[in-house]
């Protein structure tokens, strides 16, 4: 295999990568002790990130907790507020209305304030805070109650109703809408905007938390180089400098304060290498030719040889017929022992019978078979990806009942998890390759690309299969588990380095405009 | 309940004092929140003449809430949706959307904004995208069209 030349004569980040030819099949453990800071952690290197990215497959970034949002936005208030002289409340509505474009908003208002009140349903100033009050003689308009009694508030447009009603009304499109920056005044025609101010004195301290986290939303909304986490309930959003425009070079993977990975590009979890635009057209096409695929990730298969059906419930694609014994590769259906040894190759479409093809059903049907070669093995490792994990928490549950025969402590077996982050994050790099190789075009690249992949594959299927141990031996497997885990997340690193160094030279894909 | 003194009110006024080619009454006595319209097609328009009715709903939350308005009678035009029902009839009309609704407009500011529409269709936000087309492009067709829709199925014999 010559690929690891590739690699020696050009270092991703300058790391020492020593590996040694003759241990892949065997003995892929046996790497120095170089890299054995990555046992404690499976992803330590990525948490460095903000300190200084130094992969060429990662961005700079920085995360903000609610509370650094918070306080980004009062600076922006006051700063406005000082240079505009107007309170903070009111540069806060001019500065949402503006989406938060500082400059823009100062040099407009310098040059016609009237003008740009007004447009943000300021109006002619206000200044002292606000009041509700009674009205003698006075009918809602919304409601037509008429009791004298009744609290009434109006902003400075003077357009007036009834306490409950214009309560009603934002508490409606706070908590119903999610409207916060930019409710109106409930009069028909009036573009005046509520205010913070006025809101608070009218609404449920419980409705001004929501509006709150509704105006905190929109900050982050509204500038293009803040992005929420899009794990559900997270509340940490993410800063970072990659414009659109660099989506074709770049897969900007960040990683919030709880850890949930994610790319600010498109905001779907981690789909390096894949370029975003590439995710997009690949998932489409997924969607459209579900129907044609969807047998491929059906959970059983048929033996080869003996056509007895085999369930696979592990994450590993080695696969041992119950019946006949005969190993096989869960992917491509071919023999295991042609994976080991010579390098059979599973991952790699043969394009030369589609070369040949003459009339267009030969044609179609070749491009059919070449989308499900990828299809298949893009859905696998997500399949597989998902059994590894469930392997893992049954495993881990039988730990804690075994723990107190064996004479490991718990921390002792915490590589175990190790392992197992290592496998769901190069299954999970592995699965996007083959999304990335069905629009890969043909060159001399492709080939290592193609290395790399196998490479990976070899390294994941080689962990995953220890995996399928018996917990009782796992214990003794430590040192080759630790070694196959740190094998695994080099390997991942050498290929993200080598894609992401292409990519941002803007070589590859065939579909990238 | 808030809505229904409103209701009333706007009702009563509408009853003694209907805006021109309006005509509003209840579908049915013992349920405020369901309108029966009848509207003439406005003169100057390709719907002159014709007798379209309207079926209007008030959500339990009016006026908090929109309305809807569905044209009953079938009418050709680029802002009413001939679609098979539940949609047949709807209108595409910017202040009958959640967040353009105001709980201070009145139903007969909403009625006679329908009935202006009739006059003057709005090809830019259509619902039906081949009459807005033609609307656009060939407006002799287009009225030609309404007109022959308007004797099928508007001309007031049933
Ligand atoms: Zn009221
Ligand atoms: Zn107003
Ligand atoms: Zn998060
Ligand atoms: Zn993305
Ligand atoms: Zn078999």
């Amino acid at each position: 295999m010559d690929s690891e030349d590739e690699f020696m004569s050009e270092p991703p980040s300058g790391d020492e990568i020593d590996f040694d030819e003759g241990t892949q099949d065997s003995d892929i453990g046996s790497l120095s002790g170089d890299f054995d800071h990555d046992h404690d952690n499976g992803f330590g290197y990525e948490k460095d990130i903000l300190a200084n990215p130094q992969k060429p497959y990662e961005v700079d970034y920085r995360i903000l907790s609610p509370k650094d949002i918070h306080s980004h936005q009062e600076r922006q208030f006051n700063e406005v507020s000082s240079i505009i002289e107007l309170p903070p409340e009111q540069a806060a509505i001019l500065l949402r209305y503006m989406r938060w474009n500082k400059e823009k908003l100062i040099e407009s208002y310098m040059d016609n304030p009237e003008q740009v009140l007004e447009a943000a349903g300021l109006g002619p100033t206000l200044a002292a805070s606000p009041k509700t009050k009674t009205v003698k003689g006075f009918t809602c308009e919304i409601c037509y109650e008429d009791d004298p009694t009744m609290q009434t508030y109006a902003m400075k447009c003077g357009h007036r109703y009834c306490v409950g009603c214009y309560s009603h009304y934002l508490t409606q499109k706070v908590k119903e809408e999610g409207e916060a920056a930019r409710i109106e005044c409930p009069f028909d025609g009036c573009h005046r905007i509520v205010d913070s101010k006025s809101l608070k004195l009218l609404v449920d301290p419980s409705i001004q938390d929501r509006y709150e986290v509704l105006l905190t939303r929109t900050y982050v909304d509204d500038k293009d180089n803040l992005k929420w986490c899009p794990a559900p309930e997270c509340e940490y959003a993410v800063e970072c400098a990659v414009k659109k425009r660099d989506l074709n070079h770049i897969v900007p993977t960040v990683r919030c304060a709880y850890d949930h990975s994610f790319c600010f590009g498109c905001s779907l979890s981690d789909h390096r290498p894949a370029p975003c635009s590439l995710v997009k057209q690949w998932l489409k096409k997924c969607e459209d030719d579900s129907e044609t695929s969807n047998w491929i990730s059906a959970n059983t298969k048929e033996c080869p040889k003996c056509r007895s059906t085999i369930e696979k419930n592990g994450g590993c694609n080695h696969m041992t017929c119950r019946k006949c014994k005969h190993e096989f590769c869960w992917m491509c259906m071919g023999p295991w022992s042609e994976h080991g040894t010579s390098w059979y190759n599973c991952n790699r479409f043969e394009e030369k019978s589609g070369a040949d093809a003459r009339d267009a059903q030969a044609r179609s049907r070749h491009s059919l078979e070449r989308y499900l070669h990828y299809y298949n093995r893009y859905a696998n490792h997500e399949q597989s990806a998902k059994l590894d994990k469930d392997l893992w928490i049954k495993t881990e549950k039988k730990m804690t009942s075994l723990q107190t025969q064996s004479n490991m402590s718990w921390i002792e077996v915490q590589f175990l998890d190790t392992a197992s982050k290592a496998l769901q994050a190069c299954r999970q790099t592995l699965k996007w390759t083959y999304a990335f190789a069905f629009y890969l075009q043909r060159n001399n690249m492709t080939e290592i690309f193609e290395d790399n992949q196998k490479d990976l594959e070899m390294a994941v299927e080689n962990l995953s299969q220890m995996f399928e141990k018996p917990v009782n031996e796992l214990g003794s497997l430590k040192v080759e588990i630790l070694d196959k885990t740190t094998y695994c997340n080099r390997r991942r690193e050498i290929l993200l380095s080598d894609t992401a160094e292409n990519l941002k030279k803007g070589t590859g894909c065939t579909s990238l405009v | 309940m808030a809505s229904q003194k409103r209701i009333t009110k706007e009702l009563g006024d509408l009853m003694n004092s209907p805006p021109p080619g309006i005509a509003v009454a209840l579908a049915d006595e013992a349920n405020l929140y369901q309108w029966k319209v009848t509207m003439e097609g406005p003169a100057g328009s390709p719907y002159a003449g014709g007798k379209f009715d309207l079926s209007i709903n008030l959500p339990q939350n009016y006026p908090f809430k929109p309305p809807t308005v569905v044209f009953t009678t079938k009418i050709y035009h680029p802002n009413i949706s001939n679609d098979s029902p539940p949609n047949s009839g709807t209108m595409c009309l910017g202040m009958l959307k959640d967040s353009e609704w105001k709980p201070s407009t009145k139903m007969s500011a909403v009625l006679e904004f329908a009935r202006q529409l009739l006059k003057e269709p709005n090809p830019d936000d259509a619902v039906e995208t081949k009459i807005a087309e033609q609307y656009r492009n060939d407006r002799g067709a287009y009225e030609k069209e309404a007109r022959d829709w308007v004797k099928r199925y508007a001309s007031g014999k049933k």
